[in-house]
């Protein structure tokens, strides 16, 4: 493990203590609440940065243990190829049980972003996908990869976040959430959405990343790839699913991303940045942030809100 | 500020690394103007970017209050209600950084029905900027704020005086209300005032020094955020270690996982383990980076020992020389964030450090109007009433007073039907009285008065509405009982009423604790070998529940008179429903206060269908057979 910084053992003031590693020690008092405090407890993983950030965080909490917490992907069939890949070699390294579940339905009727919009993709493949699995597994409490600084309702989520039976989240009517006393009591049925990483910003990620050498898919890196730019977007051509319009032409260019979700949804950011470091680098001096790259997100006001309402995470 | 483009990316983590964390709370009155100085904290540092701009002028020309200027109030209220009511309803988490420091604000809402969100935002937070409106000076909103802040152990307040544009400037306005303040903040225990004048709309004194106002030579209120000293509490408490989760991933490994909330430990220290009181000593501290030779204040760790000891989840592992004490009563400050009143002598689930475990407030002592801080005799604690309370837990913890060590001075109360956070407290120092009054060892036991009276113990406790028939059917049963030789005893509510509770009326608070009593005095019985019959109303399922939980599994038979309430109100033996009706009876069941049905009795009897004497049969036959 790669350690750039040096740290004092000796600092006996939390004050002192360098800030990743209060935000890590954060994290796993989180993970460890929800391990003893949930029976059939999931995490969210989505592939990404801060997915590769939970994952390395679930096996610290847990160490010398193996995580007791399984992963839960949810497969809309359009994540970038190389997504899935990566997915199933980093489960197996580390050892975790993998649960993959994809809206058969959704598949039965053709849904995908081209013939339904984006919107019933996402609703469909994605939320409704989700609570299909959280049911038919009976998780209780559901781990994810959510931060506040990515978006104005998120910044108003508790880090256990209740669900009714119905996975509905009711933002005006949060369980209040005082101190680090999480509240993980239920009925049958209700669960808790958990956000381990709510107090991490983008960049203490990508810091966290390149000190701790955690391993990210190298969609995030930049690289010629095959793109068409529409509705001021960059689109790669990850797969001949994806229908040009008349005029459009695949081009190569040098882009990179800075989420990763489904590819026809997900825009990409010319870049020179090859390799961590580098992306650190156009982090600092980016004026964009990095949701602006999701599609989902440029519905009218508040579309994260509703979305979380009705069950997205 | 936030980018640094010519760092290399190691410089640049190493001076992200550095930096201090300071958690603050905005709180202030409706209009204050909360949101308007964060947004503008927020521009003014440079923390937006691009798209976040254009949307926020996008939403300023929809929902603006600033004639279609930048309406910085749009960047932090987040939810779709707010914004179109344009108010905070609940806290909103903002991260900035500067070269000095990095920052999480907590934007609080400023109304009264809200309060548990601003305690929620409070709880985490070092400092609280405390917004005041120049042209209105001090408000009741403003010493709530500030009531609730002191409560939760914040020491420092940031007073910005806002819209000082408004008052001209005038120094003299800003003076007077800086003095008030001064005073109403020393009152309540907050040692540190910092007052500012600010326009967080024309962004004088926010991050940079004001120009319009040559008589300030203070710093803004950036600059004292990035300065301003935190003190630790002042006494060093020893090692405590919150046991979070047991580590047995084999037969070779047993450790106890958690974070260090006080001090430090090594291997080779002797630690103690609470409330149990168990001694070893710490074989190896183990993290994923490897063994430590030293955990401090912050760290999350693993710990063995060197002896073999039972510990679980709850359980404090502290410094052998320096423990916690242990207690299970104590007095503490209570906040109650639900719309259902606290009641005394109800049962909640307190979770404090990682234990959870039952607990009631067994008296109020008086409840503070977090308005005035006035103190007032109480019954009960309604919404965001704050309360100085007794409480007693049915089970030891090792604790801190809160003033020494939030980890293990702070609780939250949960209901036990809903699950609901229903309060959240400070924990001051631990009652004597629970030390001094030991359970007194007799040699004659329960077993040894049951086997005498050759019966098994029991508990039925019929529950319905007034009318319902409870009593006829209980007064059946105990003379089928004593028919039978058993030995056996009848509660009656109205007869009890007449002696031991006379001094209770029919208010809810009166209600639990009327239940209360009468469940130990039945419990007494029980043990002294009695098959006891109680009738009750009890309309509430909690007190029939904690009436439950003090009988050992299979002792207590609930027996639930299912009579409809208009064959209950026909019937009106006593008259008393004809009274209620014509507002002669307040609170009475049924009628103006609720009656909680059961929902898994051991016996339910529809009371309506069937004459006295067969569901005295029923009751016989279904629990008393094996007799």
């Amino acid at each position: 493990m790669m350690t750039v910084l040096q740290t004092n053992p000796d600092d006996a003031l939390a004050a002192r203590q360098s800030h990743l590693k209060r935000l890590e020690a954060e994290s796993i008092h989180i993970l460890r609440e929800v391990a003893a405090e949930f029976r059939h407890p999931v995490m969210l993983y989505s592939i990404g940065k801060d997915s590769s950030v939970l994952l390395h965080l679930l096996q610290k909490a847990f160490y010398p243990a193996p995580p007791p917490i399984p992963l839960l992907h949810v497969d809309t069939t359009w994540k970038f190829r190389e997504m899935i890949a990566f997915r199933d070699r980093r489960a197996a390294e580390v050892g975790a049980k993998l649960i993959v579940h994809i809206n058969q339905e959704g598949v039965h009727q053709g849904v995908g972003p081209f013939t339904h919009g984006a919107t019933v993709h996402t609703d469909i493949m994605k939320t409704q996908a989700l609570k299909q699995a959280l049911d038919a597994h009976g998780f209780d409490a559901a781990i994810g990869g959510a931060r506040r600084d990515e978006e104005k309702s998120r910044a108003k989520e508790r880090v256990f976040s209740f669900r009714t039976a119905q996975h509905r989240w009711d933002p005006k009517r949060q369980r209040p959430e005082l101190w680090n006393l999480y509240n993980g009591r239920i009925a049958k049925g209700e669960s808790v959405r958990v956000f381990p990483l709510s107090n991490w910003t983008e960049l203490d990620i990508w810091l966290y990343i390149y000190r701790e050498a955690i391993e990210v898919p190298s969609l995030y890196f930049a690289a010629p790839r095959p793109v068409v730019e529409r509705d001021g977007m960059l689109l790669m051509v990850d797969d001949e699913r994806l229908p040009l319009k008349p005029g459009e032409q695949p081009e190569m260019r040098k882009v990179r991303f800075r989420t990763l979700g489904c590819y026809p949804l997900t825009g990409a950011i010319e870049s020179e940045a090859d390799d961590l470091p580098k992306v650190i680098q156009e982090m600092l001096i980016a004026r964009t942030s990095e949701r602006q790259g999701r599609a989902i997100d440029h519905d009218p006001s508040a579309s994260m809100e509703k979305k979380k309402q009705e069950g997205y995470f | 500020m936030g980018r640094e483009p010519n760092l290399s990316v190691d410089e640049y983590l190493a001076r992200h690394e550095s930096k201090d964390l300071l958690r603050f709370i905005t709180c202030g009155s409706v209009d204050d103007g909360k949101s308007t100085l964060l947004g503008r904290l927020l521009y003014d540092t440079k923390l937006l970017f691009d798209d976040q701009l254009a949307a926020l002028e996008g939403d300023s020309r929809r929902h603006g209050t600033q004639n279609g200027e930048l309406d910085f109030a749009l960047l932090v209220d987040g939810l779709s209600a707010e914004r179109e009511q344009g108010i905070t309803i609940d806290v909103a988490y903002r991260f900035f950084t500067t070269e000095r420091r990095k920052f999480i604000v907590a934007d609080c809402p400023g109304h009264e029905q809200y309060t548990r969100n601003m305690a929620t935002g409070a709880s985490t937070a070092d400092l609280a900027v405390v917004l005041i409106d120049a042209r209105k000076g001090v408000l009741t909103q403003t010493r709530r704020h500030t009531y609730i802040a002191a409560l939760l152990g914040i020491r420092h307040v940031l007073l910005a005086v806002n819209k000082m544009d408004l008052v001209g400037y005038d120094e003299a306005t800003f003076r007077a209300i800086e003095t008030e303040y001064a005073a109403l903040a020393a009152g309540m225990g907050i040692p540190q005032v910092s007052a500012i004048p600010v326009s967080a709309l024309r962004g004088e004194n926010i991050s940079a020094r004001a120009t319009a106002m040559p008589w300030f030579d203070g710093p803004s209120l950036l600059e004292h955020l990035e300065t301003v000293v935190i003190q630790p509490p002042a006494r060093t408490l020893g090692f405590r270690l919150p046991v979070q989760w047991v580590c047995r991933p084999d037969q070779n490994f047993r450790g106890y996982a958690g974070p260090v909330v006080a001090g430090s430990i090594a291997p080779g220290d002797e630690v103690v383990v609470l409330p149990g009181g168990a001694r070893s000593r710490v074989a190896r501290i183990v993290t994923a980076d490897g063994d430590r030779t030293q955990a401090v204040v912050g760290d999350a760790v693993t710990l063995t020992l060197e002896d073999e000891r039972d510990i679980s989840r709850g359980d404090v592992i502290a410094a052998a020389g320096d423990p916690p004490q242990v207690a299970d009563q104590f007095a503490a400050h209570l906040l109650w964030m639900d719309e259902a009143a606290l009641l005394p002598g109800r049962g909640y689930w307190l979770k404090i450090g990682t234990r959870t475990v039952g607990a009631q407030v067994t008296e109020i002592k008086h409840k503070v109007d977090v308005n005035t801080q006035e103190e007032l005799a109480a019954k009960r604690l309604e919404l965001n009433e704050v309360g100085y309370c007794n409480l007693s837990l049915d089970q030891p913890v090792a604790f801190e007073p809160y003033a020494a060590c939030r980890e293990l001075g702070a609780f939250i109360l949960i209901d036990r039907q809903t699950n609901a956070t229903v309060g959240a407290g400070t924990l001051d120092f631990a009652l004597r009285r629970a030390d001094n009054i030991h359970w007194q060892h007799l040699d004659i036991d329960r077993a040894a008065r049951a086997r005498l009276k050759g019966q098994s113990p029991a508990c039925l406790w019929f529950t319905g509405l007034s009318g319902s028939g409870k009593s006829t059917v209980a007064n059946l049963v105990e003379k089928r009982l004593f028919a039978l030789g058993r030995h056996t005893y009848l509660l009656d509510g109205d007869n009890v009423r007449h002696g031991l509770n006379r001094d209770l009326g029919f208010t809810d608070e009166d209600r639990v604790e009327n239940i209360r009593r009468v469940a130990e005095v039945a419990k007494l019985m029980v043990d002294a070998g009695l098959i006891v019959l109680v009738s009750f109303i009890s309309p509430f399922r909690e007190e029939r529940r904690m009436a439950r939980e003090l009988f050992a599994p299979g002792e207590f038979h609930e027996v639930f008179v299912d009579t409809p309430l208009a064959v209950c109100e026909a019937r009106d033996v006593k008259g008393l429903y004809a009274k209620a009706r014509a507002g002669g009876i307040r609170n009475f069941t049924g009628i103006d206060s609720p009656y909680e049905a059961p929902e898994a009795p051991e016996v339910h009897l529809h009371g309506g269908d069937q004459a006295p004497e067969q569901l005295a049969e029923r009751v016989i036959r279904e629990l008393l057979g094996e007799h």
